[in-house]
């Protein structure tokens, strides 16, 4: 109990750190482009959104900063996280969550099949050490220092401009809008396919050298010694002993890589014109979009956020040692 | 430039030869510098020194300048008198490539060194220090594990016209020290309450002297691990960076030039211009991992011995189909068994790896 008290006190005081952050970060920036937008186009907003505005971004300086710090977070709780001028004037909560189902299904995907593939890949090696399965480690190292943009672009190069298999960009086809038909679904697969591919091969070499490491030093341990000399079948050491406690750190890291889904991916999406949350911060960024980047850096964070949240539980659940050490 | 002074510029030797000749200083030097002698950090560091050398000697070994222009050989594959081609404004890719090696080196060295600073300082005082002040640090620590680096760091880039490599060094710092933070005081908080710490705490010695003399020691290997680990985010962050367009071109590095073959419809025809560049982030990259697994084979020895002892065991004709109890493969199956030379009498012997104390044949 202590234990959960503890962790949620962290948690409640990083969320407080991050959005404090969100507070001060265009108040510390030099220059100040939202005066400048909003005089020239007083006209198109409701006084309303100005004043929305106007908290954000801490152009109330007539207000002392206490009373400004108090009306964000009033704001915050209301779900008004401003307009975004890229995009039409549009709310910022409205564009974000368009964004986020691209975001959170390609990358979603592509990191499972990542975290299975490699802790599987990972568990063998390990267990074979010493075997010709060791050299998997030099490629899955090389692949994984590969920088993922440059991975991205030959791959689109080779796939889709030379060989024409697979669509360079974008989400679906241009001129066909998101519906649930059967077309539609076949449209988004294609596009997925490339940028799934490149995120699993990305990261495979994570996990791989992750789960191999834990599985050499789980291996050592007595117990797996006894349940050998025991008889048991090699299969069932190798996953009902070995794997399934050399996997505690994977999990804890998946739980985490889950949260970095939501912004860990701006380069694919970069890369791919990717309609998602990364691509959003970078056009934001270009346009000068402060509320909107501002209010995605906000998700992103909270995300991330809530992954610890998940990995910590996921933790405490499957290794009781941590509940006994911590409290 | 200050690279000469770091390890990574050179093997043990060449260290050790520039050291005055003191057998204290030499032997103290040699225990230092046990973490990075196994194969393969030894050839992660022969690769970062050949690298450092292109750095420093970018002027001598380059055909041409980085940004000299030739309108007379446009877009043209390698040849011999440009090696690895030209770029759309006849820019000598090579050169290019030899000059923004300096450019990744600094950036990654200045990130590594003040990161690993603030990690150890952090870190450190976290573990050593208890009550409210130790969990203020590690509550900071957390946070900034929790907050998305790259984000921040395009927002905060993005905010000034021509950031210096200082700046884009400090950013990439701030946001990638947390991790060997939290490590580091993991691993002083075992050692707070061993022996040799107490009895230097009875003893009286100061604070300080303490944390240098007594814990800095046992810590070096995880502080090199984090510091080699930072390199390596620092130098992909930056050419990630570079590649979306947040840094500016006058900043030559490997980012840099393959931000302008895909500006310029370099893909995918022109491969000369965007292969040997994402080639050397890769082989950098690969290079630090190299010489992070020679450090992690270091602290943790289960890693180090398991081929080797597999290799020893399937000498001796055990069978590794586990690895972990070793069982002398019975006469019937011998077939199956590699070199199988096993007795009889050995059918029912089973012999542990584990100890590494297997019965010989």
């Amino acid at each position: 109990m202590r234990f959960l008290l503890r962790r949620l006190a962290f948690y409640a005081f990083t969320a407080w750190a991050a959005i404090t952050i969100n507070f001060f970060l265009p108040r510390m920036m030099k220059g100040d482009p939202i005066t400048a937008y909003l005089q020239k186009h007083q006209s198109e907003f409701n006084p309303e959104a100005i004043d929305s505005l106007r908290t954000l971004f801490g152009l109330d300086s007539d207000k002392p900063l206490i009373q400004q710090y108090w009306d964000y977070w009033g704001q915050l709780f209301s779900g008004d996280l401003g307009r975004s001028f890229s995009k039409g004037l549009a709310p910022v909560s409205e564009v974000i969550a368009s964004a986020l189902p691209w975001t959170l299904g390609l990358v979603g995907i592509a990191t499972i099949f990542s975290f299975f593939i490699g802790t599987s890949v990972g568990t063998f090696i390990g267990w074979r050490r010493g075997s010709r399965a060791d050299y998997v480690v030099p490629f899955a190292t090389f692949f994984s220092t590969v920088p993922y943009f440059w991975m991205g672009l030959i791959v689109i190069a080779i796939f889709s401009t030379r060989l024409g298999w697979f669509p360079a960009s974008h989400a679906y086809d241009k001129g066909s809008s998101p519906e649930w038909s059967w077309d539609f679904i076949g449209q988004v697969v294609a596009h997925g396919t490339l940028p799934a591919l490149t995120i699993v091969f990305a990261s495979l070499g994570g996990w791989v050298l992750g789960m191999r490491n834990m599985m050499i030093t789980v291996l050592d341990e007595d117990y797996v010694t006894v349940a050998e000399a025991k008889g048991l079948s090699p299969q069932r050491v190798m996953t009902r002993y070995a794997a399934r406690n050399a996997v505690l750190p994977q999990l804890s890291s998946f739980a985490l890589a889950l949260g970095f889904i939501v912004g860990g991916t701006l380069v694919m999406e970069l890369v791919f014109s990717y309609p998602g949350v990364g691509k959003l911060l970078l056009d934001a960024t270009n346009a000068k979009d402060w509320p909107l980047m501002q209010g995605l850096f906000l998700v992103i964070t909270l995300a991330v956020l809530v992954a610890n949240i998940l990995a910590d539980v996921a933790h405490a659940m499957l290794d009781p040692r941590t509940r006994m050490m911590e409290s | 430039m200050s690279l000469t002074t770091m390890p990574a510029t050179g093997s043990v030797e060449e260290n050790r030869s520039t050291e005055p000749q003191r057998p204290s200083a030499l032997s103290r030097l040699g225990t230092a510098f046990a973490m990075f002698r196994n194969p393969k950090s030894l050839a992660g560091l022969v690769i970062l020194g050949i690298f450092a050398l292109v750095a420093i000697l970018a002027p001598v070994i380059a055909p041409f300048g980085p940004l000299e222009k030739d309108f007379s050989a446009l877009k043209q594959p390698p040849s011999a008198q440009h090696w690895l081609g030209t770029t759309h404004l006849g820019e000598d890719v090579f050169s290019q490539i030899v000059y923004g090696t300096r450019g990744v080196l600094v950036v990654g060295l200045v990130a590594g060194v003040l990161a690993t600073l603030v990690a150890v300082i952090v870190g450190v005082a976290a573990g050593y220090l208890s009550g409210w002040r130790s969990e203020g640090l590690s509550a900071l620590t957390n946070v900034f594990l929790v907050i998305p680096g790259l984000p921040l760091i395009i927002i905060v880039a993005s905010q000034y016209d021509d950031p210096s490599i200082v700046l884009i060094s400090a950013v990439i710092a701030i946001t990638g020290w947390a991790w060997g933070a939290r490590v580091l005081r993991a691993q002083t908080l075992s050692l707070r309450n061993r022996d040799f710490v107490q009895a230097a705490k009875a003893n009286g010695e100061r604070l300080w002297r303490i944390i240098a003399v007594e814990m800095l020691p046992n810590l070096t290997a995880i502080i090199a691990s984090s510091f080699v680990g930072t390199v390596t985010a620092a130098v992909l962050g930056l050419t990630t960076l570079a590649f979306i367009g947040v840094i500016p071109i006058t900043n030559l590095n490997w980012g840099t030039i393959l931000f302008w073959a895909q500006q310029n419809g370099a893909f995918p025809d022109f491969w000369w211009w965007y292969v040997p560049a994402g080639l050397c982030i890769a082989i950098l990259g690969t290079a630090l991992s190299l010489v992070n697994f020679g450090i992690d084979e270091y602290v943790n020895p289960r890693l180090r011995s398991a081929g080797e002892r597999a290799r020893a065991m399937r000498k001796k004709g055990l069978s590794m189909a586990s690895g972990v109890t070793a069982v002398r493969v019975a006469p019937e199956d011998v077939d199956d068994a590699p070199g199988g030379t096993a007795s009889p009498a050995a059918e029912a012997s089973a012999t542990t790896a584990a100890g590494g104390a297997a019965p010989r044949p």
